[in-house]
């Protein structure tokens, strides 16, 4: 038995070991077209930093970040930056925030902050925006454009009117299956802002467009949509390259919509079943995913985990870093225009523990 | 009045054993919707006895009751290097993602729990043993 994984503690030097020791570290690069817009970023996301009481906070879900952060500083080549995409927190709270900061303080890179819902409906992001700054904005690397959204705005009755006390408010919210919660959207403001930034870039120009929760619709249940997702998809068609990356759904994601490749970061904290695992409801998980093997609860870090990002000729590939599992690796394949799991895409290949049910 | 007592069992016997109305099955689904309400409550930790110590609830990682599996069970789990009931998984899982006790298998919050998952799989078809 393997009861005590659980309990299994490491410190940093035997973190370091182990994970260096593990860490296939395989940055190769491939043939590119424009080897100026190719580099690597970090993807941390959904770390779910829970409060008890005190001075004590759930375990299992900072070790899952620290490990996270130990790891990426571990990188090599260096990521040139690293994204942190939403939900650091559990109920939003100030403790929760801090610490989650103090953790993410320890990484060696650059941190650029996604909002996750967890983080937002206590106070509306007031204490968020403190530490890590706006909610919404764009930058420029190395001939990519990068935006960030905050993806997981609701209606103004749900957000203003509706709940007697902001706790309240982020109970319901942070309830995933809850019936009293309420779909997310980028909003009116920020589409108008989207454009308006967008207009003085070039067509051809890569964009990445960072979000928390995914910019298409894929199982309402679960908030694994966005409901004005058509209209931002819209917004980003005049552009060759378009590259959405998101964090929210603690599980492995892939898909293409016309112009639009769109990439899922796992959790640090705990996975989510897939959408199709639940019988009483109607999902729409993109055909192209190839999902990733089942948890084993036994192992209490599979199915969680990082990943590191290369960008190449304006397209995303993702390296999912499971320290409980085998690496998964979503490529972006240029002759079939979609990204493709570089072992498992073929039916063929597929294993038993991918399937959900 | 010996007598009298014991031919009225008797006929209460003979008159219900055998025969149930409408009524009685609408209460008796009652009795089991509100046993599975009161699972949800436990699932998502918002029932005043609290599963676990560390304020985690089973809803975070099984939204919907999803990936509980009930109607795989009794499985085989490698790691217990046996074949297993519903719930000691359930127990496993009480124990460790939320640092509890173990509930008695036949205690009012373990039938809750159980109710309550087996609810959300209605009309999943029986697959005992899969994996
Ligand atoms: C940290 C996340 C986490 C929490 C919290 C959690 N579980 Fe689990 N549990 C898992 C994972 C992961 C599995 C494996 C799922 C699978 O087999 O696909 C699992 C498996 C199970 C299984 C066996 C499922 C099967 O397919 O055999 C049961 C039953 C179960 N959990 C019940 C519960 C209950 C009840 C609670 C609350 C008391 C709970 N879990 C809390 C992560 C969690
Ligand atoms: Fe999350
Ligand atoms: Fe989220």
């Amino acid at each position: 038995m393997s009861f005590k994984f659980s309990r299994r503690e490491f410190g940093k030097a035997g973190l370091a070991a182990g994970a260096l020791a593990t860490l296939p570290i395989s940055l190769v690069r491939l043939a590119f077209a424009d080897s100026a817009q190719d580099f690597t970023f970090a993807y941390i996301s959904d770390s779910h930093i829970q409060h008890i009481k005190g001075k004590e906070f759930v375990r299992n879900w900072d070790q899952g970040l620290k490990r996270a952060v130990a790891e990426c500083n571990l990188l090599l080549p260096k990521p040139d930056f690293v994204i942190y995409g939403g939900d650091l927190a559990q109920l939003g709270t100030k403790p929760e925030l801090d610490h989650g900061a103090e953790i993410m303080s320890a990484c060696k890179h650059k941190v650029h902050y996604v909002m996750g819902e967890h983080d937002y409906y206590l106070d509306l992001g007031e204490y968020w925006s403190k530490l890590f700054g706006p909610h919404t904005y764009s930058f420029d690397h190395k001939g990519v454009h990068f935006v960030v959204l905050n993806s997981i705005l609701t209606t103004d009755e749900w957000t203003f009117k509706r709940w007697p006390t902001a706790k309240q408010r982020m109970d319901e919210m942070a309830g995933l299956d809850n019936p009293n919660g309420s779909p997310f959207m980028v909003g009116e403001k920020q589409r108008e802002w989207l454009k308006k930034d967008l207009e003085k870039v070039d067509k051809n120009t890569p964009l990445v467009v960072l979000s928390h929760s995914p910019l298409q619709k894929i199982f309402k249940n679960w908030n694994f949509w966005t409901d004005d997702a058509e209209q931002v998809q819209a917004i980003l068609k005049p552009f060759k390259k378009v590259n959405v990356l998101y964090g929210h759904v603690h599980q492995i994601q892939y898909n293409k919509i016309g112009n639009i490749a769109f990439n899922s970061v796992m959790a640090t904290a705990w996975p989510w079943p897939y959408p199709q695992s639940y019988a009483l409801a109607e999902s729409h998980l993109p055909v192209l995913t190839v999902p990733m093997n089942r948890a084993d609860p036994f192992f209490e870090r599979d199915a969680t985990g990082w990943q590191f990002i290369g960008m190449n000729s304006g397209r995303v590939n993702a390296t999912f870093q499971l320290p409980d599992n085998d690496t998964r690796k979503v490529a972006y394949n240029t002759k079939t225009d979609k990204p493709e799991d570089v072992s498992f895409q073929d039916p063929a290949k597929r294993i038993p523990p991918q399937n959900h049910y | 009045m010996k007598w009298i007592l014991a031919s009225l069992m008797f006929a209460a016997l003979s008159s219900q054993a055998d025969t149930f109305s409408k009524e009685d099955v609408a209460r008796w689904q009652g009795e089991y919707d509100s046993v599975a309400k009161y699972g949800r409550t436990l699932w998502t930790n918002s029932a005043k006895i609290k599963l676990g110590t560390n304020g985690v609830a089973c809803a975070q990682c099984h939204p919907n009751g999803a990936n509980s599996h009930p109607e795989t069970y009794p499985k085989f789990q490698k790691q217990l290097g046996k074949v297993t009931q519903f719930w000691e998984m359930v127990n496993w899982c009480i124990r460790n993602p939320l640092q509890g006790k173990d509930l008695q298998p036949g205690s009012k919050e373990m039938t809750a729990l159980i109710a309550y998952a087996v609810s959300e799989r209605k009309g999943v078809k029986l697959e005992p043993g899969k994996h």
